[in-house]
């Protein structure tokens, strides 16, 4: 399963990196790793610089409720007669900033998890492994909506929950990858030379676990992009008068028959971020299952 | 593997699985239950805001039994749940259980469409993409599945709304409104969008799924020999591999079709449709936490059945591990 070769792997120092720059190369001469970097590089472009572009303040009102394009709104106003270009440019930072710290959480979380279950070999595994099952057993949205309904709409909340929803799977994976390597003769030798549990770990175990992480980080990323956006069209994010993606949807789409640019343009939006990263994550699995099978995948 | 020593086979396994079930319900209820009420501070308070007046504040306390210490609260509640007594609402200020009567019947009609559309056409589209595997249609569908199953469903359903509801054409229904006293299998029209959102939701894993599993099987003996007798193509694709190919799917489609019980809660918003999902979400906005409680449960619980039947029907369709159960 793991793309890591073993012969690589007991090699000491800078040497130990290269079965990821290996696979990383390989994902890249994919033509939808390329086209997925594209997108989520055009898309991060847009939220990062689009605010210097915008015409006006996010919030300020430009004319009349869900007017038409005109020469100082290009994309019409909104529900409440604000520039739709400017809340556009403006909305996709808290998705995106969001997104990408509940992913960062949810990986530390369940990489530490799924490393002391493995390495554990005891009670421990059992114990963690069913504590992530219980958190399987929710559909994520319905978690992050019982916090939600219970603390409020918090910003660190939707990250804390839905960093949580990603712990089981990358847990899991993190596991999986791991309890390949725990049993090795190298592991064993370090063992033996008297290492510490915590250098084994990090030098030994998690470098040879890093390609199914890296799968699963951009698979992990793509669907808390489409819960954040979710859960903030739903109203739990943002609050208006904030510019979010998910909210404009919200706001706008009593207006889709008159002025459909302050839905469609945020939908454009999230639906070529999330093709984006899951082109990647595909890139990066076809280059290691490649990688497996000992031959090029291309 | 830690086994009972005293069940064997597939009836061993059907219990142990049921216990799991249960034990995995019992920790939801649990982790939902001290979620919702077991927080530190004053529930009543954070429900009501600060505006409450001293009056309403004694009295929700009373209807959510906060006097009495956590673990009474907690038997209280759970006992209530197993009498069928979900509580009650305090925004309708209505048994919960008249409150989401209706709308179970409606979200439960919903997922049967949506399952009954979806599961055969992952299918034919997995094998058909299998047979012609890295021919034209195996990488347009390919493409096309990758980028619906990366799509969040709501906006999914969203596109559909502007599509085929509102801006581009106006054919169907935006919003799935279906009065309280008629079934939803009268308003066959109003269903046609959710049933689509919700089927392109699901289908792509499904397809995916099911073309990996046929395109080993194509590559089988058996597979080689049907062709060798001089079967035509199709028979050899539908009676021959297509059998063989679906035990291996079986698992993601039941997953997928307990995924709905999640999915539903985006996409009966985004319509108005009066199911489980849309009044979760209303009862999430006005911090209505007897109906959230109720609700969270009974979807987790229609996601751990499925996810059991789930284990069952993989167990039954293959018969390697039958045969290793026993």
């Amino acid at each position: 399963m793991t793309a890591a070769a073993p012969a690589v792997a007991s090699v000491p120092g800078s040497r130990r990196r290269r079965p990821l720059v290996i696979l990383l190369r390989r994902s890249w001469r994919l033509g939808r790793t390329k086209l997925g970097v594209a997108l989520v590089l055009l898309l991060a472009g847009v939220t990062l610089i689009g605010p210097l572009f915008a015409p006006h303040q996010p919030s300020a009102f430009a004319g009349a409720p869900y007017a038409h394009p005109s020469s100082t709104t290009l994309l019409g106003t909104d529900n409440l007669g604000r520039d739709v270009l400017s809340r556009f440019l403006w909305g996709g930072r808290s998705i995106l900033g969001l997104s990408l710290a509940a992913t960062v959480l949810g990986l530390v979380l369940g990489v530490s998890i799924g490393l002391v279950a493995a390495y554990s070999r005891s009670l421990l595994d059992d114990v963690l492994m069913r504590v992530m099952d219980v958190i399987l057993a929710f559909p994520s949205i319905v978690l992050a909506l019982v916090a939600v309904a219970t603390v409020g709409p918090k910003l660190w909340l939707l990250v804390l929950v839905v960093g949580l929803t990603t712990v089981p799977r990358v847990a899991r994976v993190t596991r999986g990858a791991a309890l390949e390597i725990v049993n090795r003769d190298y592991v064993q030798a370090a063992e033996a030379m008297g290492e510490s549990r915590l250098r084994i770990l990090r030098g030994e175990i998690l470098p040879n676990v890093t390609s199914p992480l890296l799968v699963e980080a951009s698979l992990r990323l793509t669907y808390a992009i489409g819960l954040i956006a979710g859960l903030s069209f739903l109203g739990f994010g943002l609050q208006p008068p904030a510019a979010d993606w998910g909210l404009m949807i919200n706001e706008n789409r009593q207006g889709l028959t008159v002025q459909p640019w302050g839905v469609v343009m945020p939908v454009i939006a999230i639906a070529l971020l999330t093709i984006g990263t899951s082109l990647i994550s595909d890139g990066i699995s076809r280059a290691a299952a490649g990688i497996d099978r000992g031959g090029d995948s291309e | 593997m830690r086994r009972l020593p005293l069940l064997h086979g597939i009836p061993g396994f059907i219990v142990r699985r049921s216990a799991l079930g249960l034990v995995t319900l019992f920790l939801v209820s649990l982790v939902v239950f001290a979620a919702t009420q077991a927080l530190p501070g004053d529930p009543a308070r954070a429900i009501l805001g600060r505006e409450a007046t001293p009056q309403s504040l004694a009295a929700l306390r009373q209807q959510l039994h906060l006097g009495q210490p956590v673990v009474q609260q907690y038997t209280h509640w759970l006992g209530g749940i197993l009498h069928g007594n979900l509580g009650q609402s305090l925004a309708a200020n209505e048994p919960v259980t008249k409150l989401i009567g209706n709308r179970i019947e409606n979200s439960a009609f919903l997922m049967l469409l949506a399952a009954v559309f979806s599961v055969p056409l992952a299918i034919l589209l997995g094998s058909v993409a299998a047979q012609r595997r890295d021919r034209p249609f195996d990488h347009a569908t390919s493409i096309v599945l990758l980028a619906l199953a990366a799509l969040p469903e709501f906006v999914v359903a969203i596109v559909l709304v502007v599509l085929l509801g509102t801006t581009v054409f106006q054919v169907l229904p935006a919003v799935s409104l279906i009065p309280p006293q008629s079934a939803p299998w009268q308003h066959l029209k109003e269903l046609v969008l959710p049933t689509i959102a919700l089927t392109l939701a699901v289908s792509p894993y499904v397809a995916r799924i099911m073309r990996a599993s046929m395109v080993e099987v194509l590559e089988s003996d058996y597979v080689e020999m049907a062709r060798l007798k001089g079967l035509p193509e199709r028979t050899v694709l539908w009676r021959h591999a297509l059998p063989n190919g679906i035990a291996p799917a079986i698992q993601v489609i039941a997953l997928n079709l307990a995924y709905l019980a999640g999915g539903i809660v985006v996409v009966e918003f985004v319509f108005g449709y009066p199911g489980i999902g849309g009044a979760f979400v209303d009862a999430v906005s006005n911090r209505d936490l007897p109906v959230v409680q109720a609700l969270a449960v009974l979807i987790a619980a229609a996601y751990v059945v499925l996810n059991l039947i789930a284990d069952l029907a993989t167990i039954m369709v293959s018969p390697r591990l039958r045969t290793s159960l026993s």
